[in-house]
Parts: C-alpha cells; sequence; structure tokens
C-alpha cells in the first residue's frame, strides 16, 4: 500500500478529532450497551491511528501493537463487557449525577483546560503530531469526568478504560510510538483490572441488589 | 457593478423563491414514499399556496398591527437573507452588503417577530409555541454562528461568498474542523426549519408543537406567505450547507456557460439533499421536548469542538 506521506498527518488529524468526538459521545451516552459500543469504536479508532503512525514512521513494533490493540480494545474488552452486561442483567438508563447539557459544558472547559495546558508542549513534538497532545489529554480529563459524574459501576468502569484509551493515544500518536514491552505491561494491567472489576460488580450486586455506587455512601446496620 | 451582476442576483432570489415549494414538496413526496403513504405530487406546495392566497385573512379580536405586519417582516428577512447567500454565483453585488453574522441576525429578527406576533394573538397554544421557539433557538443560534466562525476562520473572512471563493481554491485539503462545523450545522438545519427530531408541523398535536403552534391564529394570505417563507427558509439552509461545505459548480463569474453549469449542479444538489433529509426524518422518532435542548446542546457542542480543533490542530 502507498500512501502519499504528506496525506497522513492529516488523516491522523481527522483521527484524533474523531477520538475527541467519541469521548463527548461517551459522557453524553444514556445507555450502558451504546456505551460499550462507543468505547468498541475508541478502540478501533485508536488502533486504526497506531497503524497510521507505524506507516508515518516505518517502525515494524508498531505493527504489532496496533494489531494488539485492536485485538485487545477493539473487540475483547468491549465483548466481555457486554458478556458482563447480560450476566449481570442490568437494564436502562445510565445514572447520571448531572443532565446531559450540563456535564457536556463542563466537558467542553475541560477541553480548553487542556489544550491551554498542552499548547506550550506542542512545540517539543514532532510536527506532524503537533496538536495531538492536546486532544489526548482532552480525552483523557473527558474520560475522568465521566467517571466522576456517572453513579453505575459499570459505566464508571468504561470510563476507566476509555482514560486508558486515551492515555494510549497519548503515546502512540504524541510522541510517535512507544517500546513495545511498555504497553504491553499497560494493556494487561489493564485487562487485569477489569477483570478484577467484573468479580467486584458481582460483590456488589450481591451485596446491594443494585450496581449503583450510591448505596455505598451509607452504612447499613443489618448485615 | 455591471447589469449582468444585477441580472444574476435577481434571478438568484426570484429562483429561490420559485423553486422553494417545489423543494419542499420534493421532500414531502420522498417521506410520503419511504413511508409507504401515495405522494401528493410535485405541484402540492404550490396548490397550497394558491388556495391559501385566495382565501380571506381573518384577523383575531384583539391583535394588533404586529400580527398584520410580522408576515411581511418574515418574508421580506427570509428574502433578504437569500440575497446574501452565494447559490448560483460569488461575488454578487449584494453578497458584501452583510457577512455571516449580519445573515445569522435577519434570521433572528425573522424569529423575533414570529415569536412576538405569536404572543400577540393572547391565545396560551401560540404563547406555549412562542416560548417553546425561544426555548430551541437560544442554544440552536450559537451553534449556528459557531459553524460559521469555523468556515470564516479557514477562509479569512466572514462574508459567505469569499468562504465559497476560498473552499473551492482548497479543495485538495482535509479540514477536521470542517467535518464538526458540517454536523453541527446539520443538526441546527433540522433544528430551526421544525424538521422531525425537533419538531413536527404537520400534526397538530399540543405536546409536540412548537413552529405549528405559532401559526395557529393565521389565515389566508397571511397564512400563504408564512408557509412560503418556511419554505424558503428551508431551501435557503440547504443552499447555505451547500455553499459551506459542496461549493464546487458555484460560478465564480457571471458568464452563460458557468451560469448553466451552476444552475445544473445546483439543481442536483438539491436533488441529492432531500433524501437525505428525508431519510433522516423516516429513520428517527419525534424527540420529547426536555430533550431537544440537549439536542441543540449537542450542535453546538459540535461547534466548539470544531472551533477547538481547528486552533489546537491548525486545520
Amino acid at each position: 500500500m502507498h500512501l502519499p506521506t504528506e496525506s497522513l498527518p492529516a488523516i491522523l488529524k481527522f483521527l484524533a478529532a474523531w477520538m475527541l468526538l467519541l469521548s463527548f459521545a461517551l459522557l453524553a451516552q444514556r445507555r450502558l450497551l451504546s456505551l460499550i459500543y462507543l468505547l468498541a469504536w475508541q478502540g478501533v479508532t485508536l488502533a486504526l491511528s497506531t497503524a497510521l503512525v507505524a506507516l508515518l514512521t516505518g517502525d515494524r513494533l508498531l505493527w504489532v501493537s496496533a494489531s494488539l490493540t485492536l485485538l485487545l480494545k477493539g473487540l475483547l474488552i468491549p465483548t466481555l463487557l457486554h458478556r458482563l452486561l447480560r450476566r449481570l442483567n442490568v437494564r436502562g438508563d445510565v445514572e447520571m449525577t448531572l443532565n446531559v447539557a450540563g456535564g457536556q459544558l463542563i466537558g467542553i472547559v475541560l477541553v480548553i483546560f487542556a489544550f491551554a495546558l498542552a499548547a506550550p508542549l506542542a512545540g517539543a513534538l514532532p510536527a506532524a503530531t503537533h496538536g495531538m497532545l492536546g486532544i489526548a489529554l482532552a480525552a483523557f480529563l473527558l474520560a475522568f469526568w465521566m467517571m466522576i459524574s456517572r453513579r453505575k459501576a459499570i459505566s464508571e468502569v468504561v470510563g476507566f478504560l476509555a482514560m486508558d484509551n486515551a492515555l494510549f493515544f497519548a503515546a502512540t500518536s504524541a510522541t510517535l510510538g512507544m517500546p513495545l514491552i511498555v504497553e504491553l505491561g499497560i494493556a494487561l494491567d489493564a485487562l487485569i483490572g477489569f477483570v478484577i472489576l467484573g468479580v467486584f460488580f458481582f460483590h456488589i450486586r450481591e451485596n446491594f441488589e443494585s450496581l449503583d455506587l450510591h448505596w455505598l455512601e451509607h452504612l447499613r446496620e443489618d448485615r | 457593478m455591471s447589469w449582468a451582476a444585477w441580472g444574476m442576483q435577481s434571478l438568484q432570489v426570484l429562483l429561490a423563491l420559485a423553486i422553494a415549494p417545489l423543494f419542499a414538496a420534493w421532500l414531502q413526496m420522498l417521506r410520503a414514499l419511504l413511508q409507504n403513504r401515495r405522494p401528493a405530487g410535485l405541484g402540492q406546495g404550490y396548490r397550497d399556496l394558491r388556495r391559501l392566497f385566495a382565501k380571506e385573512s381573518l384577523l383575531p379580536e384583539d391583535s394588533s398591527w404586529l400580527f398584520r405586519f410580522s408576515p411581511y417582516v418574515l418574508f421580506g428577512t427570509k428574502v433578504m437573507a437569500t440575497t446574501l447567500v452565494p447559490i448560483l454565483a460569488v461575488n454578487l453585488p449584494l453578497a458584501r452588503a452583510a457577512d455571516v453574522i449580519a445573515l445569522v441576525g435577519l434570521l433572528a429578527v425573522a424569529r423575533i417577530f414570529q415569536v412576538l406576533a405569536a404572543m400577540d394573538t393572547g391565545t396560551p397554544f401560540a404563547d406555549l409555541g412562542a416560548h417553546r421557539e425561544m426555548l430551541v433557538s437560544a442554544l440552536a443560534e450559537p451553534a449556528l454562528l459557531t459553524a460559521f466562525f469555523i468556515a470564516s476562520l479557514l477562509a479569512g473572512s466572514s462574508s459567505l461568498s469569499t468562504i465559497v471563493a476560498h473552499t473551492q481554491v482548497e479543495i485538495t485539503s482535509l479540514h477536521p474542523s470542517m467535518v464538526f462545523a458540517a454536523a453541527a450545522f446539520f443538526l441546527v438545519l433540522l433544528i430551526e426549519n421544525a424538521r422531525i427530531p425537533v419538531d413536527n408541523p404537520a400534526t397538530h398535536l399540543e405536546l409536540t408543537m412548537i413552529h405549528e403552534a405559532m401559526l395557529l391564529e393565521y389565515s389566508g394570505r397571511h397564512l400563504a406567505l408564512l408557509e412560503w417563507g418556511a419554505q424558503l427558509k428551508l431551501l435557503l439552509y440547504v443552499a447555505m450547507g451547500i455553499a459551506l461545505f459542496f461549493p464546487w459548480g458555484i460560478a465564480d463569474h457571471v458568464g452563460l456557460v458557468a451560469v448553466m453549469l451552476a444552475l445544473a449542479a445546483f439543481f442536483g444538489k438539491l436533488f441529492l439533499a432531500a433524501p437525505i433529509l428525508a431519510l433522516v426524518e423516516t429513520l428517527l422518532a419525534k424527540k420529547r421536548l426536555f430533550r431537544v435542548p440537549e439536542f441543540a446542546a449537542s450542535a453546538f457542542l459540535f461547534g466548539v469542538i470544531g472551533l477547538l480543533t481547528h486552533f489546537m490542530l491548525g486545520a
């Protein structure tokens, strides 16, 4: 495959913008099932951008990393989450502490903050990926805000995984690749964290008959 | 400015006025076909207007001059807005009269008069419609402005004509911010023209109506003007979308060949735009009124993300 090299950064910028949009969509989404699909889309975007960086730099190891990302973040984790959702038999809307419009307005403020924070650093980065760090930081903060503003345990885990995605995006796009061993370590950490949280889900529900973490704030005397 | 340019300018406005009912009827026809209903035909828009113009215009008892005055203001501002949008050619004489901000302002004047006239009748339904209209448009208008701002920032000018001329030259480059602007603009188009996820002018259901509630007291030629104005507004928005995001084919000078090509391109784009709108309206369900501000907020969000990506990524 031979693409003109000058169009690659433009496509990478598109993917970055798409990543930001997906982060906002995660923030605005009410339904748990759509949340998981959006997370899968974010994983696929991540894999695509890693593949693009591999094409841009010619680094062989980045291809491995891209396919790993696709398998793990685009397919495996969403499938597992989906199965978990079915086994837990969770239904209905996501509980939010703030309404959607308000949450998104705070999201905009976070993005501006992230961009302002990343602006001085942008000069030190390769020219092709100039603004990418700001977007990755913004996606990170948005995922963080999502974890804060949600009540159900599953949507908080989705926020955690989205945070992980944003970190990966920062590492691959902003710095044009990172060592595979670091990436493998982080990916496995995320997967193990996810599995442990999956076990926690069952415990939480067994004890509280709900996945709403709101109940964890109250003391229960009768147990 | 030459006579040819002025002739072109008036031709453009007359064309928009003439085909607005046709476009609305074409959209209606596609919707009917998609919903397995038998369409009324392409002439329905004209038949409706002729019928309404022939009828007597009744006025509510306690209404003031505002009620009679508003249909003309609404129609006039929309015709004025049509002169500012490069439908067939750029650099027409009136193009430099006002920029995109003034264009949004003109549409806002129309909205304010519509709302005032609705409240003038004193009926609760019209009041309710006016309130809902302001609720929704308060968020839709900044979204429209941000979409325009992105295009102006890229072109370095806030004149729609200059933006079109600039985009035609820069066909090769991809702009992520323009994609967001297009998304924001499309949502605003749905909101402002009372299309289905936000409003459904085809029903008279008190729970859902926004636009229609404000027109309930109108009849005869006033109603005809309002309906024609609404059709013109839809065409105007589609033309603005074409000018901003798909400007290829718009003539850069007034010549016979270039204008004929522009005409063909415009009709082709309208022909293609209607199925997209009809499909969206058929596939989406009408939102509850409380969800509509969220919808408008997401349009604004697209606009702001577009602006931010423009500043961050420089594209």
